[in-house]
């Protein structure tokens, strides 16, 4: 469903992806671990065109995406729940959700929304509460739904765990196994490589810019350098 | 009352009536700032192609017999923000979209090229000396003692002032409930993040140009029909300081702009008033040095956060 070739991503004269080659197969989980600073976060941005890949090739059911405008790379069935969250902080629960579902009719974002709602309870209890003033699970709930309210067929998730207290993050993997039932493709970013890799179908580990390592969630659970770096082992 | 009293009242009305027209100005600088952190030196260049389009159409209109001043007001307002949209929309398609993602001094060194090559454009098409329209609308009520002090609210400045409140409810109404309005907040607030939900965001970046430059036309044609004169070199003074109200009312800040016009204006009639009126410009930019010194982020914005 997206294969990404030999991309290579340049921040000015700082190279920041080398090489990178990862595919993610529709209704897969796939994982992609590694250090801080590693690339993670550049590579899930240049999949949208934000940096564009200065070379190597970025494809989406098979179209070729590595040369459009952000936008409408987003529009064709792609959501992003970025790093930090980047919810609108002054804006409603109800209106970052509708801002998700823009480029779609009102009754088909409607629809969207009501499942949304109740997939989370919560972002129905705050419906209008303003998102900078709730807590970082809740924020974290409301970028995931966010992201739902286009009805993508694949999310890219960038470390929705972090900065979350235990009981929230285990309802966050949930709500991801959830979408994977619901049929959506999942390419999920984590520094959680424990949980993540064990949901995951398939782990990419990211070095350096570098793919170092890649197998199934389990064969890189019970991998030496992968328990030494990233597992605590 | 005394006439102290009156004398403070009658400098109250003349100095909302300017702050209401340097708020509108203000908006336009606001908001565009508020979505790609650019000060757009050529919005008060705007604000003068509006008043230039008013005097045109009036006279124009007048010279064709036509005698219903509402008529002759209105078709006046649609074409002058029609045109001045116009401008409004070109200037940034072709001076500021295409250096986009540049060093943020680039953008800002092309404004104030268009903010020139404006002035010129209008200087050459129309001359240099100031044109004037005499009084359209003319006399207004009168209340206070008249052998102590008479405070005067003409009708032009009552049309100032309406005209200024339902523009504001108009703008204030479609950013908190329309669907483009949000997406122009979404874009302040973060431009990145609405591109990456596929919202095309240079149309939204376009619109709020479009929006700003039509605020700045009601203020021509308000402005004009006030003062009666124009010349190519109004919107200078007047971008600065409708920019001055923007900044002491918190740059990015819709309510702020206009809240920061209104003390404008209201701090330069009671300068005029009680102080010879030269210092009216010194007290109204100290206003800006003092802001920019102590409280850079305005009266009601939020502390600046640097945009990348
Ligand atoms: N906007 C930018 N400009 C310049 N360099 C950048 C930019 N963003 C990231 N980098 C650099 O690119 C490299 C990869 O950063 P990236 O954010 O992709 O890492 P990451 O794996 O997501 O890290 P983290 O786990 O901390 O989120 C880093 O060296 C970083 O300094
Ligand atoms: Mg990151």
């Amino acid at each position: 469903m997206l294969r990404i070739e030999n991309v290579n991503t340049h921040y000015g004269p700082i190279q920041a992806l080398h090489d990178v080659s990862i595919e993610v197969k529709q209704g897969e989980i796939v994982t992609l671990i590694g250090a801080n600073g590693a690339g993670k976060t550049t590579l899930m941005m240049t999949i949208c065109g934000d940096p564009q890949a200065t070379t190597g090739s970025v494809q989406f059911d098979g179209e070729e995406i590595s040369n459009l405008q952000t936008a409408s790379i987003m529009q064709k069935g792609l959501a992003i729940v970025p790093e930090g969250r980047r919810v609108f902080s002054g804006m409603t629960v109800e209106e970052n959700l509708a801002m998700g579902g823009y480029f779609r009719t009102k009754a088909e974002a409607a629809e969207t929304m009501e499942h949304v709602l109740e997939l989370f309870p919560r972002l129905r209890e705050r419906f209008s509460q303003r998102a900078g003033t709730m807590s970082g699970g809740e924020q974290q709930m409301l970028a995931i739904g966010r992201a739902m309210m286009s009805r993508p067929r694949m999310i890219l998730l960038d470390e929705p765990s972090l900065g979350l207290a235990p009981i929230i993050i285990q309802q966050i993997f949930e709500i991801i196994q959830k979408l994977r039932d619901e049929g959506v493709t999942i390419f999920l970013v984590e520094q959680n490589a424990n949980q993540a890799l064990r949901i995951a179908d398939r782990g990419y580990v990211l070095e350096h810019g570098h793919v170092v390592l890649e197998g199934s969630g389990q064969d890189l659970l019970t991998n030496e350098d992968v328990q030494k770096a990233y597992l605590g082992g | 009352m005394t006439e102290t009293l009156l004398y403070l009242i009658q400098q109250l009305i003349n100095g909302l009536t300017i702050g209401s027209t340097y708020a509108l100005i203000a908006i336009g600088y606001t908001m565009v700032y508020g979505i790609i952190g650019m000060i757009n030196f050529a919005h008060g260049e705007i604000y003068m192609i509006g008043s230039y389009v008013t005097f045109i159409v009036i006279a124009g209109l007048l010279g064709m017999g036509m005698v219903s001043l509402p008529i002759i007001l209105i078709i006046a307002l649609v074409v002058a923000v029609f045109i001045a949209s116009t401008y409004g929309w070109t200037v940034e398609r072709v001076a500021y979209r295409p250096l986009r993602g540049s060093n943020r001094l680039i953008p800002l060194i092309s404004a104030i090229g268009m903010s020139i090559f404006l002035q010129n454009y209008v200087v050459l098409a129309q001359g240099s000396r100031d044109v004037a329209l005499p009084p359209q609308i003319t006399g207004g009520w009168t209340f206070g003692d008249p052998a102590v002090f008479e405070v005067s609210f003409s009708y032009m400045q009552a049309l100032i002032w309406g005209a200024t409140f339902v523009t504001m409810t108009a703008l204030t109404l479609f950013i908190s409930r329309s669907r483009m309005g949000r997406a122009c907040r979404a874009c302040s607030e973060d431009l990145g993040m609405t591109n990456l939900l596929g919202i095309d965001t240079n149309r939204t970046i376009a619109l709020t140009f479009i929006i700003g430059a039509a605020l700045a036309a009601v203020a021509g044609l308000l402005l004009g029909l006030y003062y009666g004169v124009v010349n190519p070199f109004v919107g200078f003074i007047a971008g600065l300081k409708a920019f001055t109200a923007a900044v002491l009312g918190g740059i990015g800040s819709i309510p702020g702009a206009v809240l920061g016009g209104l003390v404008l204006g209201v701090t330069e009639a009671l300068t005029s008033a009680y102080f010879p009126s030269e210092y009216k410009d010194v007290v109204s930019f100290g206003l800006l040095v003092l802001i920019l010194l102590f409280r850079p982020s305005g009266l009601l914005g939020k502390p600046e956060v640097e945009k990348v």
